[in-house]
């Protein structure tokens, strides 16, 4: 029986821990004479070895030894760390994470490239040590499960002599050896007799010695092994001697036991020293014995009742609770917000005071419970960021290019869901700006630039909003070769007049990319579409800001939490739609005479700009009466402000967001819905989608 | 009184597992995740016995062995050592840095309550 119900506690050390191992091979990398390093590296591999095999990874523990020696060699000096050893441990640490993936599964694929790296450690070895047996993996488990002591197996009753000598200086490494001698009459019935001839006179007495001797006669059905086992801590070769003894009456019962000690403690101290001598004069007092009874100590039904209790409650001190009751908690605490700002709504018109005040402290303590609800799923944005240095390390030296990664904010928090699937796309962006971005060491120098390009990759928050930055010191985006390829995609006529702004938006378009060729890492097209789709999916935005040989910045938006929206709540006709608000830059006046003036276009001029607006109204097929004063809400959208046409603004408005659920996911324009304090729906709107289609129309 | 037992390791998994056992065995554990840790933890508590890894940060098994032995109040209290199961001389340094004896790793829970239970008596 293994600690089986402390696997998933160890699964999880074991990520942080090679997790902390691949961060600390990257700065050994870095500082190779650091001795505190390669310590440190040594500790980590020598602990998953130790749990490894203490949970019954017995691969992954075997495997890691390899490992572990060549660290050993290094730590004494007797093996230089390289670049190579650095990147077979690298591979070694990926292989432990596959062997944890796969708990005890072995596929034949995976030990070849297990083997592979064992090989490759063993050789290592061998260049110094001249040794020829490579080291291999086994796949037979390191340790046996220990035989069982059965009584069926050793039934044979046993006697033995011993003598025990414990060491003088026993006492100082904390053994008992009386609990020794307890163990040993556990093994079956023992006649223990001390001797006490060498202890001092009291004037030379050291209290902190030990001076005691035992002679004992034990019958057992254990076997000689148990016997050893008992002493196995003190033993150094003198102190225990064990014998097999043939006593004129056997088997011997209990109470022959009490018999012989009496006897011999009555005769002993004046007549012999010797043991044996003593036993047989006990022997030739004791009554002859007609009928025996074993008696067996019981202690498979010790070990039993052990067992037994291996299950029952823990003690602990922090929880780790599954994201499924996290969303459920943050469930209830949306709906609690919703009621409340029903209650709310009630209680004011109530005009009762008391039920006001009862009102305001439930929305008081609301928002507190929703706070500390969403609080618990934040994580620090740091977790993805340690990821980066492991990728861009890699990456540049497949490309033979520099680079370093420098993070700032990794304390910045953010939900849990969104880090989660914020770790691909920032992947896409990092290899962009290594593949494209970063030049070559020779051209950087040629530029003027240092050797190794620097990727800052920085997080911080601002409201409810979370900003990221990827910049590059790279070559920067050339807008000739944007806008060639915009030209032959089709995306833009020969002669349209673009902004910056807008010509880097349409590196975000599908299939774009202006690589040359296509490499391992880039270039296929699918990076930056993929990117915009994903941020967006949480409800984030990406833009791109770039100056030719000065580099790349790539700024994702995101928000804060998925589950509530700062919104703007907006009205047509008797219908209520939430704007998300972060998108919001401005709200004008529409009069009937700007209409005129539009001719009949959805445009309008604000300060001189002119800003093309969607007709919600329109869109939405609402068809009572147009009021007076229509209300645009600007939104920017990647960029470019786009207006959205409703009959009024109402404000802004706290959303518990809720999915339409399966029947309206592809509904294009609507990301969800809220209820509002009412109780009535309103729909949260796309705005990206809205704008999107509706540019497709037009262009129809 | 139940007895009270002190386990010392880094790694997080090994430690609950072990005190884990021994509490469910009417022991009263204090857990430790370095030397360091542990002589503070120590300090002022009456300890029946310790129960250490020894690969660890800043002060390893075998320092806290020696600094145990050196303690007045805690010289004489029984230590065993977790080791794994390739390293002999680990094994011999620390018999003698003062370890009143080992549990070789990987062991099962049963292993772990002979040895403490052999030791305390």
């Amino acid at each position: 029986m293994i600690f089986e119900s402390h696997k998933k506690a160890f699964i999880e050390e074991m990520i942080e821990l090679l997790g902390d191992l691949e961060q600390t091979l990257l700065e050994l990398e870095e500082r190779m004479n650091d001795k505190e390093l390669i310590a440190k590296v040594f500790r980590a591999l020598h602990t998953v070895k130790g749990s490894a095999g203490m949970f019954g990874y017995d691969q992954m523990s075997q495997f890691t030894h390899n490992i572990e020696n060549v660290y050993d060699y290094i730590r004494n000096g007797d093996l230089l760390i390289s670049h190579h050893i650095i990147d077979l441990t690298l591979q070694a640490r990926d292989q432990l994470i596959i062997m944890l993936q796969l708990d005890y599964d072995v596929h034949d694929s995976l030990n070849a490239k297990a083997q592979e790296i064992v090989t490759a450690f063993g050789d290592l070895i061998k260049q110094f040590k001249g040794e020829d047996s490579a080291p291999k993996l086994q796949t037979v488990p390191m340790h046996e499960a220990p035989a069982p002591v059965t009584l069926e197996a050793n039934a044979q009753l046993q006697t033995y002599l011993i003598h025990f000598r414990p060491p003088r200086d026993i006492f100082k490494n904390g053994t008992n050896p009386t609990a020794l001698l307890d163990e040993l009459s556990k093994l079956g019935s023992a006649l223990i007799i001390p001797s006490v001839d060498e202890v001092p006179i009291l004037e030379f007495l050291d209290a902190e010695d030990f001076f005691i001797s035992w002679d004992i006669l034990l019958q057992t059905n254990q076997g000689r092994d148990a016997i050893a086992d008992i002493f196995i801590f003190v033993d150094d070769g003198h102190t225990i001697e064990i014998k097999e003894y043939h006593t004129p009456v056997a088997p011997l019962k209990d109470s022959d036991f009490n018999e012989l000690q009496s006897i011999i403690e009555q005769k002993a101290p004046e007549s012999c020293h010797n043991f044996e001598e003593l036993l047989q004069m006990a022997f030739s007092e004791l009554e002859p014995v007609v009928s025996v009874q074993d008696k067996i100590i019981p202690v498979n039904a010790i070990r039993k009742e052990m067992q037994d209790k291996q299950h029952g409650p823990d003690t602990v001190t922090s929880l780790r609770v599954s994201t499924e009751k996290l969303d459920e908690l943050v469930n209830l605490v949306s709906e609690l917000v919703t009621i409340q700002a029903r209650l709310g709504q009630i209680a004011s018109m109530s005009g009762d005071t008391t039920v006001v005040m009862i009102s305001e402290e439930v929305e008081r303590i609301t928002w507190a419970l929703r706070d500390s609800a969403l609080n618990i799923r934040m994580l620090p944005i740091g977790t993805t960021f340690s990821k980066f240095k492991r990728l861009v390390r890699d990456l540049s030296h497949s490309l033979g290019k520099e680079v370093d990664l420098a993070t700032l904010g990794a304390e910045t928090e953010l939900d849990k869901t969104v880090i989660e699937k914020l770790s691909d796309p920032l992947i896409h962006i990092i290899r962009n700006s290594i593949d494209h971005g970063i030049e070559s060491p020779e051209e950087r120098v040629k530029a003027g630039k240092p050797a190794a390009g620097t990727i800052h990759l920085s997080a911080s928050q601002s409201g409810g909003t979370v900003l990221i930055s990827i910049r590059d010191d790279g070559a920067g985006i050339n807008k000739e070769s944007v806008r060639r390829k915009a030209i032959v995609t089709g995306l833009i006529n020969e002669n349209q007049e673009v902004t910056d702004t807008e010509l880097y938006a349409l590196l975000f378009a599908p299939g774009f990319s202006t690589a040359k060729s296509v490499t391992n890492v880039s270039g296929r097209g699918v990076g930056m579409d993929v990117v915009k789709r994903a941020i967006e999916s949480l409800r984030g935005s990406v833009s791109i800001e770039s100056k030719e040989h000065i580099g790349t910045t790539v700024l994702l938006k995101l928000p804060l939490t998925l589950a509530i929206i700062d919104g703007l709540l907006v009205c047509i006709d008797s219908e209520k739609f939430v704007l998300p608000l972060s998108s919001v830059e401005e709200c004008v006046e529409l009069l009937q005479q700007d209409i005129e003036r539009a001719h009949g276009r959805n445009i309008i001029n604000i300060r001189g700009e002119i800003i093309p607006y969607i007709n919600l109204r329109r869109r939405f097929s609402l068809n009572q009466s147009i009021p007076e004063i229509q209300q645009v809400v600007i939104a920017g959208i990647d960029g470019v402000r786009v207006g959205f046409l409703v009959d009024k603004v109402i404000g802004q408005h706290q959303t518990v967001l809720k999915t339409l659920g399966r029947a309206y996911k592809n509904l294009e324009g609507i990301s969800g819905a809220t209820i509002l304090g009412d109780g009535s729906v309103a729909l949260i709107l796309d705005i990206a989608k809205l704008a999107e289609r509706e540019v497709i129309e037009e262009s129809i | 009184m139940s007895k009270v037992i002190l386990t010392v390791d880094d790694s997080a998994s090994v430690r609950q597992a072990v005190s884990f056992t021994l509490r469910e065995n009417g022991y009263q554990v204090v857990e430790a995740v370095d030397g360091r840790d542990a002589l503070s933890k120590m300090t002022g508590l009456t300890i029946d016995m310790v129960i250490t890894d020894l690969n660890m940060p800043n002060i390893d098994g075998i320092e806290l062995i020696r600094q145990i032995r050196k303690h007045p109040q805690h010289r004489f209290i029984p230590i065993i050592m977790l080791t794994t199961e390739s390293q002999t001389e680990k094994k011999l340094a620390g018999k003698s840095a003062g370890a009143t004896g080992w549990i070789v790793k990987p062991f099962t829970p049963e292993q772990l309550l002979q040895v403490v239970k052999k030791v305390l008596g």
